[in-house]
């Protein structure tokens, strides 16, 4: 098992070099030169070189690749261009809305998902079961910059229960700063909560039928017992594994949804650093996400080595 | 000059006032009508008016953290800031400036000529990164006379130079803190930097110490909301006590219903045209851009992109400008003769392509342009670009037919002597009226000669002519003092109260 | 999950007995009609303007009202459906076309140096921030439909490869696979022969999950306003230009939406239908 780690660890550290060789070189060729964005269409052709220099866009192509991986390395992300402050702090900053953000979104879509999983794997077939299921459907069918659309022109225009966007700050208080993210919250949590209620039903169904659990039944165990004891506890790895990817999905994924609401998390701090040109920022959030997502599915096969036996042994 | 003999007096009045106000102690209800929190569509990049051209960075600290020798007034008007008064000798190339003593920066070094000096050198130094370096071109020295009077030599005489140095480009900074203004800005305004949340908000905070009439805010926040329905929800709920620049015109009909707000609208620089590129066939041959012109109906470009707000131009100039000619019924609304003009020209099947950078100026009047000229017989292709690309493909490259915006820099028809510029005109007859203009003096011949300059574009149709942009703004009803126009990119928060 | 075998004997007379996939099939096929009808007839020109109707609410005339520009709203939507199906589907197309030849090529060579390749360029782009690098892409090339292709099929790639490389690597194991090879078929041969027609249910029904997903991404790009562009009109656009204007014309961002779910839905059905016909043990489970 150690050596089948090994490997993994080995491969995805090789995505992160090609990740960062792929998100340097689109981001080179990028039509638009940030020094002329930044000094806009009446600057001085003199103060636009002036400031290219400054910003080192003048040194060599694999130089500045160079520069900026071994910058990585010891942990400097470089200088954002248009906010002319490190990258890491920037970062710092969005990641405090858009981690909070991605965890309510998670526990949100994980309370809802796994009691209607369980419900409907228990009674498959039954009015419960089709109507979770049919609930589901729905939920992976709706476009959640649209859903957040909705949320916004009922609870926030017309109930004023909410505000439609913006984030007031952890400083404000816990309660002000959750309640801004609420609404984007159950925007994110929609399709995810669909999408995992329908993994959680399928693997129970999937486990239930297997011999073990007809072992446990014949073990004298009821039908509810042995769900409880054995098949949510069996059926839970591959609703890890959805998880785990959803994390990571949501944590740079909430772009359309940090745009709807004007929340100044990380996807949107991308979003708005292609548009300027600020090619600095978008290489090293890109990356962190990479990384992030190369970590999460590093643990996520982790977890599945240990949590499964017989895995350990068809894998290696 | 009436305001500022005045001002002294007031000052003092003033300053006893607070002084017990003070002394009382704040009374909280009183405390929560002394701040005011401003909403702005775009965030600034930095806070730095000197090192980049984005409007948000003079939105928020023009007049309020940083001056520059003279100002724009909400008129347009140039008026005195940190220079009090000024000689100018008699060949136009010698500019004495007195200036106010006893002013002193947010860090607490003092404001002397040396200030000056060091500003309007960086600025115009060979590693400048000042976006407006042509402000500061016909600048040959600048000298230090005593601590409070500072001499600028021209190389040639400027009739603009005044209006040059109100621009937040040419403030004057410290040398001590000028590196750190991008993060940590440092002025001499009536407002200090107190906190930038980014992605959210920007704190200023009263200046105790200013130099002026003490403003009335103790504390101002600019709120930074892109969108417009939450912009519209934030002002709705009360968040926000002002949007100077509302991004949604299509909102205001609400808000001049609810008696619980005030609809400001005013006027900008911001001639918005349809830029031609008049060097690339067929535009190049004036038929076509006359054609193009006539197919233009700016009424409902207005109706349709702007819900009603802006006023039709027929050349590039302010209407609000006293020079201004009302050119529109030279490229009235008339597809039909677009049509014959275009068979005149010998074109046919004609395909243009239309880039529309993104603010909804562009993208909206866009999609209603492409419209009218379908109606006159002409194809377009649109592509919506970001600004960058933008800058890239159509300002520098010149890759495109036709592209809308907006030219927000106050009295800008100077661009069409441009050879380089972006919808490459250039004509020599429009160009030696713009050096007429640089020399004369007289008011009456400057006046002529804006004119024919404007009447000179509206001949050769050099671009399609379409709105001047209105400011459109929404403020609480009770909140007063806020610029119904942009003479300059600015939010001026020197004179914003409340009411009672 | 067991591998998929053919259906039974009498597939349309399952298919027509199994509620879900009927369901999905109409409400699929009716976009897919709305956007063939579209090419002959829609009740206004999308793409005329009248300003003076401008926002108007649901109507006999209008039935799903106007737009800020006077424009009908639902021919809008008809025609919106051709590019939002086009596009998802070529989409799609791609991602088969490249994604499922490397993943039998990769499967065939299991262990080789292209196997390692096309798996680890598959975690490469499952790596990606999906969204992000689909935004970057067409900050590369520009907004358009084209682009916006490309910008999906790259990530249905290794859907495909990873998917058809794992269902043929099952199929290597069998019996039948190891008779054609004593037989002397080359590896390429015996994939497109033998490999091929025997996951093609397993690429189908993901094909269609994959389609409604293109859908949905094709939404999204469109409505950060990346998609294809005006004048031609797209179900994400309108989405985008309704934002703002939703408290005075909640219509403008209702209809696209439906649009938007009961075609995502009616393929969603469809390919879980399409799963349950396929696999009898499911379908055993389910009915």
């Amino acid at each position: 098992m150690t050596a089948y780690l090994l490997r993994r660890l080995v491969s995805l550290s090789l995505s992160l070099v090609a990740a960062s060789l792929v998100v340097f070189l689109i981001m080179e060729v990028v039509p638009g030169d940030p020094a002329s964005f930044m000094m806009g269409i009446n600057a001085d052709p003199s103060a636009v070189a002036a400031l290219r220099t400054r910003l080192g866009l003048d040194e060599p192509l694999p130089w500045r690749y160079l520069g900026w991986v071994w910058g990585m390395v010891q942990g400097d992300f470089g200088i954002s261009y248009t906010y002319r402050v490190p990258v890491s702090e920037l970062v710092a900053e969005r990641i405090a809305i858009s981690l909070p953000l991605t965890l309510y979104a998670l526990a949100l879509s994980t309370l809802i998902a796994f009691p209607a999983g369980i419900i409907a794997a228990a009674r498959r077939n039954s009015a419960a079961d089709l109507s979770v299921m049919g609930a589901t459907q729905l939920g992976v069918a709706i476009p959640n910059f649209w859903f957040a659309m909705m949320l916004v022109l009922v609870f926030a225009i017309n109930l004023r229960w909410f505000s439609a966007g913006g984030f007031p700050g952890w400083d404000e208080g816990f309660w002000q700063a959750m309640k801004a993210l609420t609404l984007p919250a159950i925007a994110l949590a929609l399709p995810q909560a669909s999408i995992l209620a329908r993994v959680m039903r399928s693997s129970l169904i999937d486990t239930l039928d297997e011999d073990f659990m007809r072992t446990a039944r014949a073990k004298g165990l009821t039908r509810r017992q042995a769900l409880w004891s054995h098949a949510v506890r069996n059926a839970l790895i591959p609703v890890l594994t959805i998880i785990g990817l959803q994390f990571s999905f949501l944590l740079a994924g909430g772009i359309i949804i940090e745009n709807v609401f004007y929340l100044p998390g990380l996807g949107r701090l991308v979003f708005q650093a292609i548009t300027q040109r600020d090619l600095i920022v978008v290489r090293s959030v890109v990356i962190l996400l990479v990384f992030a997502v190369i970590v999460v599915t590093f643990l996520v096969d982790l977890a599945y080595a240990a949590a499964d036996p017989r895995l350990r042994r068809r894998r290696s | 000059m009436t305001p500022y003999s005045t001002s002294k007096a007031a000052l003092s009045i003033l300053a006893l006032g607070m002084g017990l106000g003070l002394a009382m102690g704040s009374v909280p209800a009183k405390a929560a009508n002394m701040d005011a929190t401003i909403g702005m569509q775009l965030e600034p990049p930095n806070l730095d008016p000197t090192g980049g051209a984005a409007a948000a960075i003079d939105e928020v600290v023009y007049a309020n953290v940083f001056e520059g020798l003279t100002r724009f007034g909400a008129d347009g008007s140039i008026l005195p800031a940190l220079a009090e008064s000024w000689d100018i000798s008699d060949d136009g190339l010698t500019y004495t400036f007195s200036l106010r003593e006893g002013v002193k920066f947010h860090d607490g070094t003092d404001f002397d000529a040396e200030d000056v000096k060091f500003s309007l050198d960086r600025a115009r130094a060979d590693d400048s990164t000042n976006a407006q370096k042509a402000l500061f071109a016909d600048i040959s020295d600048v000298e230090v006379v005593d601590p409070s009077t500072a001499k600028v030599t021209l190389s040639k005489p400027n009739g603009a130079f005044l209006f040059n140095m109100a621009w937040g480009d040419a403030v004057i900074v410290a040398p001590e803190s000028a590196a750190e203004n991008a993060a940590n800005p440092i002025g001499t305004g009536p407002f200090t930097f107190a906190e930038w949340a980014k992605g959210d908000r920007v704190d200023l905070s009263r200046n105790p110490d200013y130099w002026g009439e003490a403003v009335k805010l103790d504390k101002v926040t600019f709120k930074f909301i892109s969108d417009p329905t939450a912009a519209f929800a934030a002002m709705m709920a009360g968040d926000i006590d002002a949007f100077p620049n509302f991004p949604a015109p299509e909102n205001l009909p609400q808000f001049e219903a609810d008696p619980r707000f005030s609809v400001i609208v005013g006027s900008t620089e911001g001639e918005t045209i349809l830029a031609m590129n008049n060097k690339q066939p067929p535009l190049d041959n004036i038929k076509v851009r006359e054609a193009i012109s006539h197919a233009i109906d700016r009424q409902a470009i207005i109706d349709g992109a702007m819900f009603g707000y802006g006023t039709p131009i027929g050349t590039h100039f302010a209407p609000h400008n006293p020079a201004y000619v009302d050119l529109t019924g030279q490229s009235a609304h008339d597809p039909e003769k677009a049509r014959a003009l275009l068979a005149e020209a010998g074109v046919s099947d004609l395909t243009l392509s239309l880039k529309l950078p993104p603010p909804s100026y562009a993208r909206r009047g866009g999609e209603i342009i492409a419209a009218q000229l379908r109606d006159a017989g002409i194809d377009t292709e649109i592509t919506n670009v970001e600004w960058a690309q933008w800058i890239e493909d159509v300002f520098k490259g010149k890759n495109f037919d036709l592209t809308i915006v907006s030219h927000t820099e106050p009295m800008d028809i100077g661009i069409y002597g441009r050879d380089d510029y972006y919808f490459q005109y250039g004509d020599p007859e429009f160009k030696a009226i713009m050096a007429d203009l640089d020399k004369a003096t007289e008011p009456a011949a400057r006046t002529e000669l804006m004119q024919a300059a404007q009447r000179k574009i509206a001949d050769d149709y050099v671009n399609g002519y379409l709105f001047q942009l209105a400011r459109t703004g929404v403020a609480d009803a009770k909140l007063k003092g806020i610029w119904p126009n942009s003479p300059t990119q600015a939010n001026d928060m020197t004179a914003v109260y409340w009411e009672d | 999950m067991t591998m998929a075998n053919a259906p039974e004997g009498g597939g349309v007379r399952a298919a027509l007995g199994h509620p879900a996939f009927i369901a999905g099939f109409v409400l699929s096929f009716f976009f897919v009609l709305l956007a063939l009808v579209s090419f002959l007839w829609t009740p206004f020109d999308p793409t005329r303007l009248d300003i003076p109707q401008k926002l108007q609410p649901p109507s006999l005339e209008h039935w799903f009202g106007t737009d800020h520009f006077g424009r009908d709203m639902f021919s809008m939507i008809m025609v919106g459906a051709r590019v939002s199906i086009a596009v998802a589907f070529v989409a799609v197309g791609v991602g088969m076309a490249i994604g499922v030849p490397l993943g039998l090529h990769a499967a065939a060579h299991r262990g080789s140096l292209i196997d390692e390749v096309v798996m680890r360029g598959n975690d490469l782009v499952f790596a990606f921030p999906s969204l992000l690098l689909a935004i970057m892409i067409t900050a590369v090339f520009g907004p358009g439909a084209i682009n916006a292709i490309i910008a999906i099929g790259i990530f249905n790639i290794p859907v495909f490869a990873r998917l058809a490389r794992g269902a043929a690597l099952s199929l290597w194991t069998r019996d039948y696979i190891l008779a054609a090879r004593v037989a002397g078929k080359g590896k390429a041969r015996i994939s497109v022969e033998h490999i091929l027609p025997n996951i093609a249910n397993l690429l189908i029904v993901q094909g269609t999950i994959q389609f409604s997903l293109a859908i949905l991404a094709e939404a999204a790009l469109a409505y950060v306003g990346l998609g294809a562009q005006p004048p031609l009109p797209s179900w994400g656009r309108m989405l985008a230009d309704a934002q703002t204007l939703i408290s005075l014309a909640p219509h403008m961002a209702l209809f696209p939406g439906f649009a938007i779910i009961i075609t995502v839905l009616g393929l969603n059905l469809m390919g879980d239908g399409l799963r349950d016909l396929f696999d009898p043990k499911l379908r055993r489970g389910r009915t």
